[in-house]
């Protein structure tokens, strides 16, 4: 409550072009206020199923709670002959808040205690025809694709162009957010591609659609590319040949180096953390045609974000990994683990008060983020010391926040273009005026 | 599955390997292309099947030693007063996880090898007979436009 009064504030007192910015804020705070409450539904999924179950511990990424609840959802349908699949898959895929709230309610009550968390339904303990239901399709593709990574990575590439010191164009800003979102549906369709057997094998994963046997390989490599065709060429030719480049290179990386690098080094998660970064990025030159400063320094918050996000997660994870066969830090070198969240907490801090000496945003940024920077690597101090799965879960729980909230501090702060063209000249009057002209 | 389908069925997943396995139609006019796609397949799974029903069978009896010997160690039981099976906290057992991985990297290495070059295969001859299917289905509604 206080943030945003203070934010409000700020805004007004800024602002020659008014409308615009204010057109910024309110659509930046309607996404990541969704965000924000689906990261707050996912949050209270976890403790509802912490509550419910007492199996051994299993950590959850951001996509398992609901195809545990889904599945939970079919168990209360008893299903004797073949059918084909309850329509519950694609309300999950549409995703309405009252339907989370009902699934939620329906886990906490029906759920048994001792059984695992993956507790195969009646339906899903029969066998299947392997036949392809048009109906099943979009919530088929949209599990390969990982929809809602896709859109959390979208998301911060939109971030990455609001950032941007240019006017909003909004067709340019539509076209680079459909060409990231597609690119990112392919990387993410292949790499399913490449991982079937281990997906199967780990608990967060089996009931993907490759590993369920709902759509051939065949399927989803095509599936794959007549996205990321499309996405790329949208990238090169409606936005600009950089960001194309940029988004070509991040599906190799992706899927070329990150995921076979994950059976083979440690390497991997700094990979996958470039990988993450290059979405805002991508944004800022879809914006600005070019690699700036600036850029790379949102690329750098996003690359350093990656490491308490990912490294936390990875703590509960780590007989899934062992068994399957992962080379992650949390399993092979877990005090090196810890230390590299830690660091890139503080690094976060570092990152933010750089902002204004590039011309981002003004100093109240560093000063605004410095509670929650503090507060993320003081949880990631905790986690060093502690090395516990609480203290891994409470700072991957707080970096699900962590990172909308820093975007939307640094967006509020952002750096008005025109305050920086008129830096030399007189104040209040001339800005009026260079507004009217500029409105048709 | 029923006797008279056309098509494949994918079953529940195997208790040892995780997978889940599939019983694949024989059409009787299989082409050679059709018949090799199919074999590739079988073999595949159960070249698959067999790794990571022993792998995982390997990564249960392991563990049970190692909870075994360190509870040794410490002094205590396999089950406590209550009957309850006693268990190591996550810190403990994070040196068996650590120890089974880098056993059974030579393993995996290999076997990533061959996953990888089968599921390519796989898939291009998938890619081969989906083509063949649809020329051989444009050439049919040809016939049947032209009669």
């Amino acid at each position: 409550g206080l943030f945003v009064w203070h934010l409000r504030n700020t805004g007004v007192r800024q602002i020659p072009c008014r409308f615009v910015h204010l057109y910024h804020v309110a659509n930046d705070r309607l996404i990541t206020f969704q965000y924000f409450n689906f990261l707050k539904r996912m949050y209270v999924t976890q403790c509802n199923k912490d509550l419910s179950q007492r199996a051994k511990p299993k950590s959850d990424s951001i996509v398992s709670p609901f195809r545990e609840l889904q599945q939970l959802d079919q168990e209360k349908k008893v299903v004797h002959k073949i059918s084909p699949v309850s329509p519950v898959h694609q309300s999950w895929s549409e995703m309405s808040s009252r339907t989370e709230l009902r699934e939620m309610k329906s886990a906490a009550e029906t759920e048994d205690s001792v059984t695992p968390v993956g507790a195969e339904s009646k339906e899903d303990r029969q066998w299947k025809e392997m036949k392809l239901r048009l109906d099943d399709l979009p919530g088929i593709l949209a599990r390969l694709s990982k929809i809602k990574l896709t859109a959390l990575v979208v998301s911060t590439a939109s971030a990455g162009f609001a950032m941007a010191p240019v006017p909003f164009e909004l067709t340019c800003f539509l076209l680079a957010s459909l060409g990231t979102g597609l690119a990112s549906c392919a990387a993410n369709s292949i790499n399913q591609f490449f991982e079937v057997p281990f997906d199967s094998n780990m608990n967060r994963t089996k009931n993907r659609p490759l590993v369920r046997g709902q759509i051939s390989p065949l399927l989803a490599v095509c599936f794959a590319a007549s996205c990321g065709i499309p996405g790329i060429a949208l990238l090169t030719l409606g936005v600009n040949p950089l960001t194309g480049a940029l988004g070509a290179f991040n599906i190799f990386l992706y899927t070329c180096c990150y995921t076979p690098l994950k059976r083979m080094s440690i390497a991997n998660t700094w990979v996958g953390a470039v990988v993450g970064a290059i979405p805002p990025i991508m944004g800022w030159t879809a914006a600005t045609g070019s690699l700036d400063a600036g850029a790379l320094l949102l690329g750098g918050i996003l690359y350093s974000w990656q490491f308490p996000h990912f490294n936390a997660l990875s703590w509960g994870l780590r007989e899934d990994y062992s068994r399957g066969g992962y080379c992650m830090m949390s399993v092979t070198h877990p005090g090196l683990c810890r230390r590299v969240a830690l660091r890139h907490c503080l690094a976060l801090i570092g990152l933010s008060t750089v902002a204004p000496v590039l011309d981002i945003t003004t100093w109240t940024f560093p000063v605004i983020s410095l509670p929650i920077n503090l507060y993320i690597s003081y949880l990631g101090f905790r986690f060093y010391r502690d090395a516990d799965r609480s203290s891994s879960r409470k700072l991957f729980f707080c970096s699900l926040w962590h990172l909308p909230m820093l975007l939307l501090v640094m967006f509020t702060c952002k750096k008005s273009v025109l305050e920086k063209e008129d830096k030399g000249d007189l104040p209040g009057g001339s800005h009026e005026t260079s507004v009217e002209i500029r409105l048709p | 599955p029923p006797a008279h389908s056309h098509r494949d069925w994918i079953g529940p997943p195997d208790r040892h390997s995780n997978l889940r396995p599939v019983i694949f139609y024989v059409p009787p006019e299989e082409s050679a292309l059709e018949r090799r796609l199919r074999e590739a397949r079988q073999e595949a799974q159960a070249s698959n099947q067999r790794f990571w029903a022993q792998h995982n069978r390997a990564f249960r009896q392991e563990k049970e030693e190692f909870i075994y010997s360190r509870l040794k160690a410490k002094g205590l039981e396999m089950r406590d007063e209550s009957g309850q099976k006693a268990t190591l906290n996550a810190e403990e057992m994070a040196d068996f996880y650590k120890d089974f991985l880098s056993k059974n990297f030579k393993k995996h290495l290999q076997y990533n090898r061959d996953w990888y070059k089968r599921n390519f295969r796989i898939t291009f001859l998938m890619g081969q007979v989906a083509l063949v299917r649809a020329l051989r289905w444009l050439r049919w509604r040809k016939k049947n436009v032209e009669q």
